[in-house]
């Protein structure tokens, strides 16, 4: 039981982590990123390519990672997002460029990485079987899934970019008129945003191997959580996030394994009919 | 010297051909027709089928099996595709004319080229295919050599439990797959035919990356031995996840387990895990000794792959000795359900009524990176 808990809560932090960055970027611009995926394995990659490559220890490289996963975030909102910018179906348009986005990234480690599971070099994690029980990668997840989280709200609310962006999200015109640089609000978003994801893609990859679709079987359930949780709020996605894992991982240890999609999406639907907004997410009222 | 004058020089030649002539006049070429994937998903099986066959034709030609008969091997590439395998098919039997065609690598290639073979009335033999039905059902021109998932698992699995003893099994397959979920279907009925309980059933998609909860359900369920049915990628994170949460115990994976990704993915998770196979590596029939050695002196890698692909030769072969030397497509058609008790690298092969193989298959074990035959 303990140890369904732990991956109840593991799972819950790749999606609070993936579902992150998602929200960060809708509560700004109101338009989802789908290439979110795309930067999440492509963090892996980076990565995996760092350690094998150039022997880079662990920590480094998964900084490295990190940072590159934010400036191809930074990369992406110049390139596809914001020509988009203030045209009259700038969400649409946004979502679809988006879209085209992920599927230029996902060729890009196609091509170089080919389609076939990458695993990471032996000895980078501890080897299975020295530490029976608990997968240390499983702890070191969790823990840095709370980190990052309270790091983004302590960012959000107690410093200037935090406060520029919160600005920005709430009414770009008003933030402008106040002397807000909104493009570079923007762009400091997508790169927090993109690290986070590249955070979870980086420890997805030490935990399952990385391979070019990798993203895709956590972007269905990255989207759930944010509507579950309340587009566009973190408290939302990040208790959402572990929400989700939860009832998943409790749906195959007490129902069984076939049941556990029919479980996570049949809460979401409730919560839908319930409380459509989700569960934190800004009144109707007040998006107007 | 006066120059030979043409008549002269002509009755030469005639005279010379005429010395030549007897033994070229009685050889016959029997053209096969081998379809294989050279390129693309399926390139690292292709490769090492040419090498089976192509030392098949060798050793055909040269032992005097068939006499006044030589084999020709023709090696097309079907670039691991639908496409391709068939346009390859319409070349081998309107232009090279072959006797029989051998392939296509994958079963999902038979089912589109296959079709047009037996339309055609050319005899197909199958040296790869496994899926359990779909290939010889195409119709009376197709056969097979390679065993299916239904031939391998339950020899596997008996096999296994002779040696290590299991009496309660978990079992965790994929459920959205045609081949993993078959390959469930025929471990559920082997488990129930050998008495072993099994304890809990999981399920998973291809999709999936985490098995953690699946597999620490199992595992407090207390199984002597994990039965896994799941395709080579998702099966290289299953076996380290299930060793990572402690378990220490036997595995026996699926058909989907057999491909040397697996063991490079898994890392040493992988050793101890059990497969069915269809080749005994470690047979000391003396077919099988010569296969070995006769490969290894090419530089060849001897694999399950190219023992079927070598077998596949020499049953078109015997198919044509049964029909004393005649090698019309119909005669091989004939000639093969004569087929019983073939010595081959694969051990005695017969055909069965559907036209699918029959022959021993074996298990092997992960052990110090490698595939091994368990003893």
């Amino acid at each position: 039981m303990t140890q369904q808990l732990l991956n109840g809560v593991f799972r819950g932090s790749i999606y609070a982590l993936f579902a992150l960055g998602y929200t960060l970027v809708f509560g700004i611009l109101d338009i989802l990123n789908l290439a979110h995926q795309a930067v999440f394995m492509l963090a892996a990659f980076v990565a995996l390519a760092l350690i094998s490559a150039l022997h880079l220890n662990l920590a480094l490289a998964s900084l490295l990672a990190v940072v590159a996963a934010g400036l191809i975030g930074v990369a992406l909102e110049r390139t596809a997002f914001r020509p988009l910018r203030g045209r009259a179906d700038s969400r649409v348009s946004s979502l679809i460029s988006s879209i085209a986005a992920a599927t230029i990234l996902e060729s890009i480690a196609l091509g170089v990485w080919g389609p076939d599971v990458t695993r990471f070099p032996l000895g980078v994690l501890p080897a299975p079987g020295q530490e029976v029980g608990i997968p240390s990668i499983q702890l070191v997840t969790i823990g840095v899934s709370i980190a990052m989280t309270a790091l983004l709200t302590w960012m959000l609310q107690a410093t200037r970019l935090g406060r520029q962006i919160r600005a920005t999200a709430e009414n770009p015109t008003a933030a402008r008129v106040l002397g807000v640089n909104v493009d570079r609000a923007i762009a400091a978003s997508f790169f927090i945003s993109s690290a986070l994801g590249g955070v979870g893609g980086v420890l997805f990859g030490l935990a399952f191997n990385a391979s070019p679709d990798m993203g895709r079987s956590v972007q269905l359930k990255g989207l759930a959580v944010i509507v579950l949780g309340g587009m566009g709020s973190v408290p939302g996605a990040v208790l959402a996030g572990y929400a989700l894992g939860l009832i998943e991982v409790f749906t195959v240890a007490q129902i069984g394994s076939s049941w556990s999609d029919a479980a996570s999406f049949a809460v979401l639907f409730l919560v839908l009919l319930v409380r459509p907004r989700g569960l934190f997410g800004r009144s109707a009222a007040r998006l107007a | 010297m006066r120059p030979m004058s043409s008549p002269s020089l002509a009755a030469l030649f005639l005279s010379l051909a005429a010395l030549a002539g007897p033994a070229q006049a009685a050889d016959q070429v029997v053209k096969i027709g081998a379809s294989l994937s050279m390129t693309g998903a399926a390139a690292v099986y292709g490769a090492t089928q040419k090498n089976g066959i192509t030392l098949a034709v060798e050793d055909v030609n040269r032992s005097g099996m068939l006499p006044g008969v030589k084999l020709e091997a023709v090696v097309e590439d079907d670039g691991s595709s639908k496409e391709q395998a068939i346009s390859v098919y319409q070349r081998f039997i309107n232009q090279y004319k072959v006797a029989a065609i051998i392939g296509p690598t994958l079963s999902t290639m038979a089912t589109a080229a296959d079709p047009i073979a037996q339309m055609q009335h050319v005899p197909v033999v199958a040296v790869s295919n496994t899926a359990p039905t779909g290939i010889t059902d195409i119709g009376d021109y197709v056969w097979r050599v390679s065993l299916t998932e239904k031939q391998v698992i339950p020899g596997a699995m008996k096999t296994a439990q002779a040696k290590l003893g299991f009496k309660t099994a978990g079992v965790l397959y994929g459920n959205d797959d045609v081949f993993t979920k078959a390959g469930w279907d025929v471990m559920k009925a082997t488990l129930e035919q050998l008495g072993i309980k099994v304890l809990g059933t999981q399920t998973f998609a291809k999709m999936d990356r985490d098995f953690n909860p699946q597999l620490t359900s199992l595992l407090g369920q207390k199984p002597d031995v994990l039965v896994i049915s799941a395709l080579a990628e998702n099966a290289a994170s299953i076996v380290p996840q299930a060793r990572q949460l402690g378990w220490k115990g036997p595995i026996l994976g699926g058909n989907g387990f057999n491909s040397p990704s697996f063991i490079k993915n898994a890392g040493p998770s992988a050793e101890g895990v059990l497969v069915g196979t269809s080749w005994n590596s470690a047979s000391a029939d003396p077919v099988n000794e010569k296969f070995k050695a006769a490969m290894a002196a090419r530089g060849f890698t001897a694999d399950q792959f190219a023992a079927q692909a070598y077998t596949g030769v020499l049953v078109i072969a015997e198919a044509i000795k049964q029909q004393g030397g005649k090698a019309g497509r119909e005669d091989v058609k004939a000639g093969l359900a004569k087929v019983k008790d073939l010595p081959t690298p694969l051990g005695k092969f017969s055909f069965l009524p559907n036209r699918d193989g029959q022959h021993e298959p074996a298990v092997q074990i992960v052990k110090d990176g490698k595939f091994q035959i368990l003893h």
